[in-house]
């Protein structure tokens, strides 16, 4: 764990013990007041974070063993595990499931890649750095309902211009089909998150020694060797962090399906699915029985990231 | 060696190009469509041929009860409102995180951590419940609350990040000269801290603009609708039109703050977005 540990949480670390043992000893009293200070401090974002969060997940698994409609008052009541049931016996979950797990996958391998590319592009610029940082912030700060808006107008066959392009059948209907209507919902998705993505790695790459690079080339190593054997080994933590946050955003995918298709051509994701439950018919019950699944989902794909593949999650560098 | 080098230049020079097309086609498309007339937004030219201001000019049209004047308000003040609270809230946790001893502070990273990969989708229904039992549905705070709670983890990673590289010894030096923990923190480290301050202001204010699914689940007027939520439901002015042109424009304009930020803030963005997951 302390090999991950970046090189300022040991600075800081020593810096403190310095502290402590060069200064006289601290009375409790002085201890005492730090603490009482500390969690006065810390006090309302985590009340404000407890509220927000746990609370309602708690609220969200009580819902879900219950018959709530909002339509229908009078029929509440507790059904135990039904609802679990009623979702994982329906197959539109299945389907949403996998819809969800595909767009993951596949923008996020897409993200992975591209931003690798770019991130070296950008650490090794010769000129214009500035000018590509800015360019790249630009979809990464963009909404996401006008990422969305901007590509479907894109590709929209009644006004987009994709085909007009060579190659591209003039009368293409992009959203009339699962795969065509995929391609661009992933390709937005892409286009929106690949600069976080390169920006992480980015700041990963600056993190290692160049004179690496120069004794491997001096043995004669060529540059595939060197990413393979210096770059990719030493990025690794940068990039399972990356990773695992570009993983559990596409996870929630919402807003790019919602604005393409509303989840027709059989687009729709898990939190597609979730919204339609609880806002549009009003069945808290069942909605919240998909919430509850999402979130043990979630759950699991972290858990797989810093237990399985071990990714140093940035608070471990906390850690004194 | 020069031949090389000439090369180099020459192979960045494309792959600047690509990535300057790929990440600057689709806003320069909305642009195209926002500017175009009815008649010919479906030309599929970049270039628009008559070029009109009418798509941004009808956007306004009728003050309060235009499509778009209440909801950019309301976006505006919401956000703002948010990233204050947040970025204050963040700062006092993030100085207790970086400076002080106490037990519970792995927890409180390890729960913010948590929180930034909570799935929202999770708790819009309890939510739904809660502020309609709460008389919160369709208000600010009933959006303020959802947007700076998940901005926290954010600002107090970028935060804790930056305090840790203040140099910590004007403080003792204050509290040498008899100023309490309160004073040195208010006096010394703030002023310091501004730069790192600003920056989780800059991201937690994108986070909020950006949010959409909490606009669209937890409002259903312009009472409290922002612009994201707006847009998703924009109709044209008669059902024959289909509003392309005006939601382009309202595109445009809800991206034109988000690029002054990047045009003026770029490093600090970028230092602030990699600080949380690469320095820890």
């Amino acid at each position: 764990m302390s090999t991950a540990a970046p090189p300022q949480v040991g600075q800081s670390a020593t810096r403190k013990s310095q502290r402590k043992r060069g200064g006289p000893t601290q009375t409790t009293d002085r201890t005492k007041a730090e603490r009482k200070l500390a969690l006065m401090l810390c006090a309302p974002a985590v009340i404000a974070m407890l509220l927000v969060t746990v609370y309602p997940i708690l609220y969200a698994i009580v819902l879900s063993l219950q018959t709530v409609d909002l339509r229908f008052p009078e029929e509440s009541g507790f059904v135990g595990l039904d609802n679990y049931g009623a979702v994982l016996s329906s197959p539109l979950w299945w389907q949403d499931l996998f819809n969800t797990t595909l767009v993951t996958v596949v923008s996020v391998a897409i993200e992975l890649i591209l931003g690798m590319a770019l991130a070296l592009v950008m650490h090794r610029a010769l000129f214009a750095r500035g000018l590509i940082r800015t360019s790249v912030l630009i979809p990464y700060g963009i909404v996401t309902v006008v990422a969305a808006f901007a590509w479907f107008f894109a590709f929209d066959p009644s006004s987009g211009f994709v085909n007009n392009l060579p190659f591209v059948a003039d009368d293409k209907a992009w959203f009339g089909n699962r795969q065509d209507a995929f391609t661009v919902i992933i390709l937005t998705e892409v286009w929106k998150t690949t600069p976080f993505m390169a920006l992480l790695l980015l700041a990963g790459l600056a993190t290692i020694d160049n004179g690496l690079y120069e004794a491997a080339k001096v043995d004669g190593a060529s540059a595939w060797q060197r990413f393979w054997r210096i770059t990719l080994p030493l990025l690794k933590p940068a990039l399972l962090v990356a990773l695992l946050f570009r993983t559990l955003d596409a996870f929630r995918v919402f807003d790019s399906i919602f604005i393409m298709t509303r989840g027709s051509q059989d687009t729709e994701s898990v939190s597609i699915l979730g919204y339609n439950q609880l806002i549009s018919r009003l069945n808290l019950g069942l909605g919240s029985a998909v919430s509850v699944l999402i979130f043990i989902l979630v759950l699991l794909i972290a858990f797989v990231f810093v237990r399985v593949l071990g990714t140093a999650v940035p608070s471990q560098g906390a850690k004194k | 060696m020069e031949n090389r080098s000439r090369r180099a230049y020459s192979g960045w020079a494309v792959a600047l190009a690509i990535v300057l097309v790929y990440a600057l086609v689709p806003v320069l498309w909305l642009i195209s469509l926002s500017f175009k007339s009815p008649a010919t937004v479906s030309d599929k030219k970049f270039i628009p041929t008559d070029t009109t201001f009418e798509n941004y000019t009808t956007l306004f049209s009728g003050g309060l009860d235009s499509p778009l004047l209440r909801p950019l308000i309301n976006s505006i003040l919401i956000a703002l409102i948010a990233t204050i609270i947040a970025v204050t809230l963040a700062a006092f946790t993030a100085y207790a995180i970086a400076r002080l001893d106490f037990p519970g502070k792995t927890l409180i990273l390890a729960g913010a951590l948590a929180i930034a990969m909570f799935p929202p989708i999770s708790v819009v229904g309890p939510l739904f419940d809660m502020w309609r039992a709460l008389g919160l549905y369709d208000t600010y705070p009933g959006l303020i609350i959802p947007y700076l709670t998940f901005a926290l983890p954010l600002a107090i990673y970028t935060l804790v990040a930056f305090f840790r590289e203040i140099p910590w010894e004007l403080e003792q030096a204050a509290q040498v000269d008899g100023a309490t923990p309160w004073q040195a923190f208010r006096k010394v480290i703030l002023p310091l801290a501004t730069p790192g301050v600003f920056t989780a202001a800059i991201l937690v204010f994108i986070f909020a603009w950006n949010d959409f699914l909490f606009a669209i689940t937890l409002t259903s007027s312009d009472r409290a609708r922002t612009v994201p939520a707006a847009l998703a439901f924009f109709t044209g002015e008669s059902q024959f039109t289909a509003p392309t042109g005006n939601i382009a424009a309202a595109a445009v304009l809800v991206t034109i703050p988000i690029i002054i930020f990047v045009l003026i803030f770029q490093r600090r963005i970028v230092a602030g977005l990699t600080a949380g997951a690469v320095k820890g």
